[in-house]
């Protein structure tokens, strides 16, 4: 249903445009789930924000980004318009300041249903209260009729996944929609998010930076570094199995549960660099080849479904 | 008493001495009657009469009439096209907002007074030229305010989250911007309706205002300033007038914004 095609995404800067994303690309399926995993700066915010075409002014995108039978790369914005908060829908980061202050949660809840589906303001009003009820919020009616002020953080998460759902979209997009909220609160928002996509047939684009909190809600995993893709598949698979270098020092920089007290968490050395034309990971990697520098590794795809751009795996999925 | 509360007094006394002059004044306030010229504050007269004989308390009632109309008509001017050109500049972006700014900018450059006297010098001297002179003064005021709010509520991520419910731009500058910037839009349109006053006395006094029969608080120095040395008085409450008025618009703007701003409400 979405296929994003070998997609590369530059943003002008001072200096000229830079390339952010280089050449991504990914599937998902009807009903089905994929977690974007990667650190500040590795492209996946930029990535979601392509696909709902809320790139910031001057963005340029190459490849192709295949949404049943439109290329969304391809669309203007006035088409995009009419797929956005309809076909497309997007969860972001901060409720506290996602939702309008000065607007009623029911009238903002609503507010899709007027614009696609053509809903008077009392039939759209219902409507809300009926996604506050489907969010498992309590006492939808008094909810609706409440200011963001009065909401707590998850409450508000809440009202912006109903919101989302307004027009019961083919593809929900939530951009780290818990970074913001209490861990209880987090679990319970991504259980919400990852069933209603299951009842609904609605495909779950789920951005976050916790690699092990994407395993659990999503079938799929992709781990950016750097604008590009490491590795990528189920992500039982990739947890259980890590091959690629950079999501085996993901994996091990996580603090364990058990681990010695005052044992240090293991760092990944070095920071974050533009690089070259190599991997994108070559300058921080334990253990990097020259070859490394000089060229994008070749993307090894193993019968699992597993898929890792390294050089230093093998056809047969050993490191060598 | 808070500001916002004695603001509020002042500016509303000025309002009902503008109502009451519409109903009633103690004389008519451009009734001539030289036998009883100069004379001072009296039972007849309760703040004297002009060089002329008109009362000075029914000229000072009219007037207030027509600082409010300056007021209420310039800002009016300022914040309809300022507001708009803001909004579309934030909107737009690019290279239109560049243009747009620098516009403005160019307008902030060029003296409201030079303005007005080449619109006098044009279509000749009047009360209504004098508004509109002050009202396009106004213009890139609100406009530069405007677009600087506008792009912070812009960047806010209700903003993008309306887009991401595929809300257009206009619908979004509309719903969404507007009601979110109107706080500082309303302390400068009260700011902006002080200066507008003080303008319009300047302008009057400089004879580019008010034309006789009509009153205005600017006119009334104008007058004064060959009696100063026989009946300072008649500068003295036309002065007082101006400044009672200013003030309290000043009081107001200063009142409203610790009341729509919780940021400075916390601090103080």
């Amino acid at each position: 249903m979405l296929s994003v095609e070998n997609v590369t995404i530059d943003l002008p800067t001072p200096g000229g445009l830079k390339r952010i994303v280089r050449g991504v690309s990914f599937g998902l399926r009807e009903g089905g789930s994929l977690g974007v995993v990667g650190e500040s700066g590795s492209g996946k915010t930029m990535t979601a924000l392509a696909l709902m075409g809320l790139l910031p002014e001057g963005a340029r995108v190459g490849g192709a980004i295949r949404f049943g039978a439109v290329d969304l790369a391809r669309l203007d914005e006035r088409e995009m318009q009419r797929l956005r908060g309809d076909r497309l829908a997007m969860v972001f980061q901060e409720p506290m300041t996602a939702l309008n202050p000065l607007h009623r949660v029911g009238d903002q809840v609503g507010e899709p249903l007027r614009l696609h589906r053509g809903l008077s303001r009392r039939a759209a009003l219902a409507a809300a209260v009926d996604l506050l009820a489907r969010v498992r919020l309590r006492d939808p009616e008094k909810l609706a009729r409440a200011h963001p002020f009065q909401l707590s953080g998850g409450e508000r998460q809440r009202v912006m996944i109903a919101m989302a759902l307004a027009c019961a979209p083919k593809l929900l997009i939530a951009d780290e929609p818990t970074t913001a909220l209490d861990v209880t609160v987090q679990a319970n928002i991504l259980d919400l998010i990852a069933t209603l996509g299951a009842e609904g047939g609605m495909a779950v684009l789920l951005v976050s930076h916790d690699l092990a909190v994407i395993a659990r809600h999503c079938a799929d995993v992709l781990v950016m570094y750097g604008g590009a893709v490491m590795e990528a598949g189920p992500s039982e698979a990739v947890l259980r199995r890590p091959l690629h270098p950079y999501t085996r020092a993901l994996i091990a920089a996580r603090p364990q549960v058990g681990a010695p007290r005052g044992a240090r968490l293991q760092a990944i050395p070095g920071a974050a660099s533009d690089g070259g034309v190599g991997c994108p990971f070559a300058p921080r990697c334990p253990v990097v080849l020259p070859v490394c520098h000089a060229m994008p590794a070749p993307v090894v795809a193993l019968p699992n479904g597993q898929t890792i751009a390294c050089v230093r795996v093998t056809p047969e999925g050993r490191f060598a | 008493m808070t500001s916002l509360r004695l603001g509020l007094v002042f500016v509303s006394l000025v309002a009902l001495a503008a109502l009451v002059s519409l109903v009633w004044t103690p004389y008519p306030p451009a009734a001539l009657d030289i036998a009883h010229k100069l004379t001072a504050p009296s039972a007849a007269h309760w703040l004297g009469s002009d060089a002329l004989g008109r009362d000075v308390l029914s000229e000072i009632l009219a007037g207030a009439r027509v600082s409010l109309l300056v007021g209420v008509i310039a800002v009016g001017v300022g914040l309809t096209f300022g507001v708009a050109l803001g909004l579309v500049a934030s909107s737009v972006g690019g290279g239109f907002e560049d243009l747009l700014m620098k516009a403005c900018d160019f307008a902030y450059a060029f003296p409201a007074l030079l303005l007005a006297i080449l619109l006098t010098a044009t279509y000749g001297p009047g009360v209504f030229n004098a508004i509109l002179a002050i009202g396009l003064a106004n213009v890139p005021v609100f406009a530069k305010l405007t677009r600087a709010a506008a792009n912070a509520s812009l960047s806010r991520e209700y903003a993008l989250a309306a887009r991401a419910a595929g809300r257009g731009p206009a619908a979004i500058a509309v719903e969404h911007v507007l009601p979110n910037i109107a706080a500082p839009l309303i302390v400068q349109a009260t700011i902006q309706f002080a200066i507008a006053i003080l303008a319009e006395a300047a302008l009057s006094y400089l004879g580019l205002g008010a034309q006789p029969p009509l009153v205005s608080w600017g006119r009334m120095l104008a007058d004064a300033q060959g009696w100063l040395f026989v009946a300072p008085r008649l500068a003295l409450f036309p002065g007082l007038a101006i400044a009672f008025a200013v003030l309290g618009l000043n009081l107001l703007g200063d009142g409203l914004r610790d009341a729509l701003d919780p940021k400075l409400r916390a601090r103080a």
